[in-house]
Order: C-alpha cells, then sequence, then structure tokens
C-alpha cells in the first residue's frame, strides 16, 4: 500500500510543480514505484517540467470519465525506472473532476505504487479541494516572502480543517546572501511562524532555470545546491534522518561592521 | 575576490539590512487578523456549550460574554502570537448541587 502526498502552496508561482517533479524523480531513483498526477488542470506544466509534453494522449479528465483506463493515460519517464506521469488536461476546467473521483482514483492508484505525488494547483476552490481529497499528507511549499507565508498558513488551516494534520513545509528559494544581510526571513522565523515542521530548505538556484529548460529535474545533478537540497527532501520522506543545512544569519565581517553603523544611526 | 568585497561593500550601503524583520514583525500582525477571522461559528458554538456547563453550578445574570484575542506571548522566548479565550461571566449566585 502506498502513500499519497499533495503537494500544495496557496500562492502561485512558488515552486510547486518544480517541487513535484524533483520529489517524484528523486523517489524513482531511489527505486521507488512512483506516478506523479497533475492536477492543475486547465494549466498542466508537469508534462513540461519532465519533458514528456509530447508523449501526452490521455489525461486525468479522460480517465476519471472513463474514456480511457488509467493505465493508457500513465506516461512512463523511462530515464528513471519506474516513474510515471498522470497529465492533467489541458482544455478544460477544475470542475471537471469531483472530490470524490479523485478519492477513489487515488485509492487505485496507491495500490499500484509506492508514492502517488499529487501537484495541487495555486488556490483554495476546487481545484485544490481536488488535489488534497485523496491525500494521505501534505507538502507545502512556500518562499521567504509575507505573501507566501501568510497563503501557506491559511492553507496550513484548511488541511487541518479537511483532517490532513501535521504538514511539512519546504522553504523554496532561499537567498543566502540576503538572509546574511538581514534582508530575507530566516529558516526559524518561517518556521516559528507557521510552527510547522521543515521537511526542506532549497536554495535559490539559476540550476531550476537550466533544468527547467532542458526538462531535466534538478535532482539529477547532485553538483548543484538545489539539485542536493531535493535530494535530501527525498531522503527525509523516505525515513532518514538528514539535518536541515544550517541557513540561518550568521554574523560575519561584513554585517559586523553594518550592525555598527547601525547602532551609531539609532 | 575583489568582486566579492567590492558586493558587500556596496550592500553595506544600498539594503537596509533589517527588511527581513521588518517582514516578519509585518507578517505576524497579519496573521493574526488572519487567524482570528475564520473563526465565527466555532466561537458561537463554543460560547453555547460552555453556557451550558456553566448554568449546572452557576445562575447566571446577564449576557455570557466570550471571545478569542490574539496577544503577542512576551513569556515566551519567540514572542509568537498566540491566541487568548476570554470569557466573561457575570455570576448571580452558585447553584446548589451535590458533588458525587
Amino acid at each position: 500500500m502506498g502513500e499519497v502526498i499533495v503537494i500544495t502552496s496557496g500562492k502561485g508561482g512558488v515552486g510547486k510543480t518544480t517541487n513535484s517533479a524533483n520529489i517524484g524523480t528523486g523517489l524513482a531513483i531511489a527505486k521507488k514505484r512512483v506516478v506523479l498526477l497533475d492536477m492543475d488542470i486547465g494549466l498542466r506544466n508537469l508534462d513540461v517540467m519532465l519533458g514528456l509534453e509530447n508523449r501526452i494522449v490521455y489525461n486525468l479528465v479522460d480517465v476519471v470519465e472513463g474514456i480511457c483506463r488509467y493505465k493508457q493515460s500513465l506516461i512512463r519517464d523511462k530515464r528513471f525506472g519506474d516513474l510515471y506521469l498522470l497529465p492533467a488536461a489541458q482544455t478544460r476546467d477544475k470542475d471537471a473532476v469531483s472530490p470524490e473521483q479523485m478519492r477513489k482514483l487515488c485509492s487505485i492508484l496507491k495500490e499500484e505504487f509506492d508514492y502517488v505525488i499529487i501537484d495541487c494547483p495555486a488556490g483554495i476552490e476546487q481545484g485544490f479541494k481536488n488535489a488534497i481529497a485523496g491525500a494521505d499528507r501534505a507538502i507545502i511549499v512556500t518562499t521567504p516572502e509575507i505573501s507566501a507565508v501568510r497563503d501557506a498558513d491559511r492553507i496550513i488551516g484548511l488541511l487541518e480543517a479537511n483532517e490532513l494534520n501535521n504538514p511539512m513545509l519546504i522553504l523554496n528559494r532561499l537567498r543566502l546572501d540576503m538572509v546574511k544581510r538581514g534582508d530575507m526571513m530566516t529558516v526559524e522565523d518561517v518556521k516559528d511562524i507557521l510552527s510547522i515542521d521543515v521537511l526542506g530548505v532549497v536554495p535559490d538556484d539559476e540550476v531550476i532555470v537550466v533544468s527547467t529548460n532542458k526538462g531535466e529535474p534538478a535532482v539529477t545533478n547532485l553538483n548543484s545546491r538545489a539539485g542536493r537540497a531535493f535530494n535530501n527532501i527525498v531522503n527525509r520522506i523516505l525515513g532518514q534522518k538528514i539535518e536541515i543545512m544550517d541557513f540561518n544569519r550568521t554574523d560575519n565581517f561584513f554585517t559586523a561592521i553594518k550592525n555598527f553603523f547601525k547602532l551609531k544611526k539609532s | 575576490m575583489l568582486k566579492n568585497v567590492l558586493n558587500n561593500l556596496s550592500n553595506l550601503f544600498k539594503g537596509s539590512g533589517n527588511s527581513g524583520n521588518i517582514a516578519k514583525s509585518r507578517l505576524k500582525l497579519v496573521l493574526v487578523h488572519d487567524r482570528a477571522d475564520c473563526q465565527g461559528d466555532i466561537i458561537e458554538a463554543l460560547k453555547n456549550d460552555i453556557i451550558q456547563v456553566i448554568k449546572k453550578y452557576v445562575e447566571l445574570d446577564g449576557e455570557l460574554n466570550i471571545e478569542i484575542s490574539n496577544k503577542f506571548d512576551s513569556d515566551s522566548k519567540n514572542d509568537a502570537a498566540v491566541s487568548v479565550l476570554c470569557a466573561n461571566i457575570p455570576i448571580k449566585k452558585m447553584r446548589k448541587v451535590s458533588v458525587n
């Protein structure tokens, strides 16, 4: 019996799809049977992240409406063992499926796979409700910005109301240089505010753009900082105890001087 | 190397170097409002339940006033916002009940 994990955020553009693609790929590299479920009906992108956009025949809505069997809709990513994508429909909208249908589909999929990773659409409307309906646990992606953290807090509340307790947090796109000079919230700041366990911290890294351009998830490149961060996240999901890298403000020579000037000013 | 030094020097005069903390405190304040907002029905139900329990032991004098407010907890080290349930219960007299 597998596990259904929904990856959600509330706010758009914080990296849900990138995280879904990397976590799914990482788990497949770790020899798990994985299916990635794109729930962003009408605005699908998980296919391009994985470089599988040319191979789509059937989609999620076709499966739910009984036009095809679910196995016909799965696209296998041959590069990474047992990694499959169940793509979203591009020309339909979020109302095309219901939470009840999703619960049913998830229960079928987790018989077959070790992990069902659901890429949730932005927002808290129908698409969100569908995406979380069949989930066993949730991962919330946020960035260290007020708007993203605020939306994450709202999502935590909504998940609890739907009995999805103890979600884990991925803090995405952390800029170490900005944290160091005090111009970005730290991992601890976000953790305190949301009172939630941190599953991982992904530093802001150009590699993400390059890997998205090529359709190769960054987790395949362990020479990159983001790739290593995703790999750590995958290993934590698999139950390994790996310390979160220390991204907190550390006083270096320059912040010391800066603080000195600030003191003088005030 | 030189570039790094120059970058750091320019950062010294550019960013406020404190906007992270500004973000944190603004965010806390926003969340206090957000979190308090979505509890309307629950507070009403909670109030009714509390009244039922209290009435067993106490004769109430007028309306029971109950609200959830948010305070910044000065005792906790991370000065996180905490929600406090305040109930204002006007008592007329205690009921004579046998506790067994």
